[in-house]
């Protein structure tokens, strides 16, 4: 199902060093040359233990950070070479995170979070509206998009801010832990979403975890220890759980 | 777009931290407030005062005789101080003379249309019986009365034989005859009435009756204390005092094409040259409506400059205030300004945000600073007798610079906040 054709390559990572605190005595590599390739259609997992590198690699994944060393394409587009306002540019349009914390903006209407990054584009108060409510609509959260996230449960707040990751039709869903602060069963909702975004839209998902039931749902399941992959497997899929 | 959704953003957070986001207007508010409500009274105070002095003649000048600049502190916009009582008194070869205005009557004849000569005989009591009232005998040319307005309520003002023969002949107000004839105006008409002054007693023919203008009464004294003035042909009076016309000043009424200033010193140096060259006390000076509402203007605008400053370091106290607060707003928000750089935010449009944020919080407090300076001013200037007249440039001053100081106070945190490290701001607890 998933075209692992070099065309079809969506994150091409090759051989990232992350160090911080360079120069000084206190120096600190904390990622070891790092191959990453992921493929259009994907829903991969990444599992570590805390101090793994788990969350640096996210950060070089979502161009939040550029790495210390190495070659990194995204959607073709060469990060490395990007400045400051193109990697805003490309988080805006090429990646939707997912947050732990949702890290929705309390003061506005979650209509109005889900809006934010089409405001960044430039879009259209029309334009936001109509496509805030079809992604609210497709969460199941229609009922409530006009409360602020205060008055939200957590499955609801991190539904509102899937919604808001997909608002720019992103090349990459990137979710990090996104059911870490959610109880089992609403979880298993949050996860659903994802599954349905992977399976009828064909979202390409990078799904962080620690949890080596959830990474089984995957397709593809990398395990990241001390800065380095050190296994990958096939996961047993959605249909499998 | 952004920044119409920046500016209810900005409103929202307002509406969000009520106390906090008033005690930050709090200063805009206190030195907008003040600088209005000053500019308010001394708008109202100048039009007020320029109207009233506009209607007294803009184009009289007054030539008077006054001590010499040693002893006579003139200031550079011709308004005369005279500190202390006189140490000198006008002997008679100090005063003015009919010669001397013929004089420059004859030398300008352009700029001169007529001269005002009045001539006060002094503050006395009308007496018949026990009927009293005070009054102010006062002789005028014909051109002194024509310019005193007076509604002529009953009989006539003075012919040019009452000038010209010097009859002892008066015109009373209304309300003198109010004290001496119960206010029937038919009555007084024709009466002979006396006038005790300094236990001197004149006697004049009632001629004409004019209304009183209550507003006239600048000392406001008790109404039986009210002196209203009694007119006289101006030759009359100089006739009763045995003296020959004589002036300590005059006014000379200016043809409107006539520029003052400079009329005034070409006057000031013929005069001076002419006839007071050899005179150890005194000398001729010149002032006029426009010069002394000149000077008053500019001690009005001197006064709102020095409070203006006064207001504005409260302004400057005020928008360090909200620095101050944007910058913990700012801390506080970290994870939310990661958020939005995650979601693809600019750091200009980081920055951007911030300031229109901070230029809110100024201009709101800014637009109820007005507010509240309107309100004061207004009761302020309506207190002192002015009607109250805003000053629109006041307005527009105090609204450009409550948003100078939103950009200006703002700038900073919102440049901090702009080049927070998307990571680091993520990671904030």
């Amino acid at each position: 199902m998933v075209n692992r054709d070099e065309k079809d390559v969506i994150i091409d990572a090759q051989d990232i060093y992350k160090r911080f605190y360079i120069g000084q005595p206190n120096e600190l590599e904390i990622l070891h040359g790092i191959d990453l390739k992921v493929y259009r259609g994907e829903f991969v997992a990444i599992v570590g233990a805390s101090g793994s590198g788990k969350s640096t690699l996210m950060n070089i994944i979502g161009v939040l950070d550029k790495p210390t060393e190495g070659k990194y394409h995204l959607d073709g587009v060469d990060i490395m070479a990007a400045k400051d306002n193109e990697l805003s540019h490309i988080r805006n349009k090429k990646i939707g995170f997912v947050f732990q914390t949702y890290n929705l903006i309390s003061r506005t209407s979650a209509l109005k979070n889900v809006e934010l990054p089409m405001l960044y584009a430039g879009a259209s108060r029309k334009q936001r509206n109509e496509r805030a409510k079809e992604l609210m609509a497709m969460v199941g959260m229609e009922e409530r998009m006009h409360h602020t996230p205060d008055e939200l449960s957590g499955g609801q707040k991190q539904r509102v801010a899937i919604a808001r990751s997909m608002v720019n039709d992103p090349a990459i869903l990137l979710c990090d832990e996104p059911t870490g602060a959610l109880d089992t069963k609403t979880g298993r909702t949050v996860m659903d979403i994802f599954h349905k975004l992977n399976e009828e839209q064909g979202k390409t998902i990078v799904f962080i975890t620690h949890s080596p039931e959830l990474a089984d749902e995957c397709q593809r399941v990398l395990t990241l220890s001390d800065g380095v992959f050190v296994g990958e497997r096939e996961g047993r899929g959605h249909a499998a759980t | 777009m952004l920044l119409l959704e920046n500016i209810f953003l900005a409103l929202a957070g307002l509406k969000a931290n009520k106390m906090r986001s008033f005690l930050t207007m709090l200063g805009i508010i206190i030195g907008i407030a003040s600088v209005i409500a000053i500019m308010t009274v001394g708008n109202s105070m100048t039009s007020s005062i320029s109207s009233e002095m506009s209607s007294m003649g803009a184009t009289n000048v007054t030539i008077g005789v006054s001590q010499k600049s040693s002893k006579t502190e003139r200031s550079e916009s011709g308004m005369m101080f005279n500190f202390g009582p006189r140490s000198t008194k006008l002997g008679d070869d100090d005063y003015l003379t009919d010669e001397m205005l013929e004089d420059i009557a004859a030398k300008w004849p352009e700029d001169i249309e007529s001269i005002e000569k009045t001539e006060e005989i002094g503050k006395g009591e009308a007496k018949d019986g026990d009927l009293t009232a005070n009054v102010t005998v006062e002789g005028y040319n014909d051109t002194a009365l024509e310019n005193e307005d007076l509604t002529i309520l009953k009989g006539r003002v003075f012919t040019d034989r009452d000038y010209s023969e010097s009859k002892k002949v008066c015109i009373v107000s209304d309300y003198f005859c109010n004290n001496m004839f119960n206010g029937d105006t038919d009555k007084a008409l024709g009466q002979k009435i006396t006038v005790v002054i300094d236990k001197k007693f004149y006697h004049y023919t009632v001629v004409g009756v004019y209304e009183y203008d209550e507003s006239s009464n600048w000392t406001q004294e008790s109404a039986d204390e009210v002196a209203t003035t009694l007119y006289l042909p101006l030759g009359a009076a100089f006739y009763q005092e045995h003296k020959d016309p004589q002036y300590q000043n005059v006014t000379l009424v200016t043809s409107t094409t006539t520029d003052v200033e400079t009329f005034m010193d070409e006057v000031e140096d013929y005069m001076n040259g002419r006839y007071y060259r050899n005179n150890d006390d005194f000398e001729i000076s010149c002032s006029s409506m426009s010069s002394m509402l000149e000077s008053m203007t500019s001690m009005l605008s001197t006064i709102s400059v020095a409070i203006s400053i006064i207001a504005g370091i409260s302004l400057l106290v005020g928008g360090i205030g909200v620095m101050n607060i944007m910058l913990v707003s700012i801390q506080e928000r970290t994870r939310e300004i990661g958020t939005r750089k995650a979601l693809g935010a600019t750091n200009g449009s980081i920055r951007t945000q911030f300031i229109v944020e901070a230029i809110v919080l100024c201009l709101v407090g800014g637009i109820i600073g007005i507010l509240l300076g309107i309100v004061i001013g207004g009761v302020a200037a309506h207190q002192m007798g002015y009607d109250a007249a805003p000053s629109t440039s006041g307005i527009i001053f105090s609204v450009a610079f409550s948003m100078a100081i939103g950009i200006f106070f703002g700038y900073y945190p919102a440049n901090k906040a702009a080049k927070m490290n998307p990571i680091d701001a993520l990671r904030y607890e």
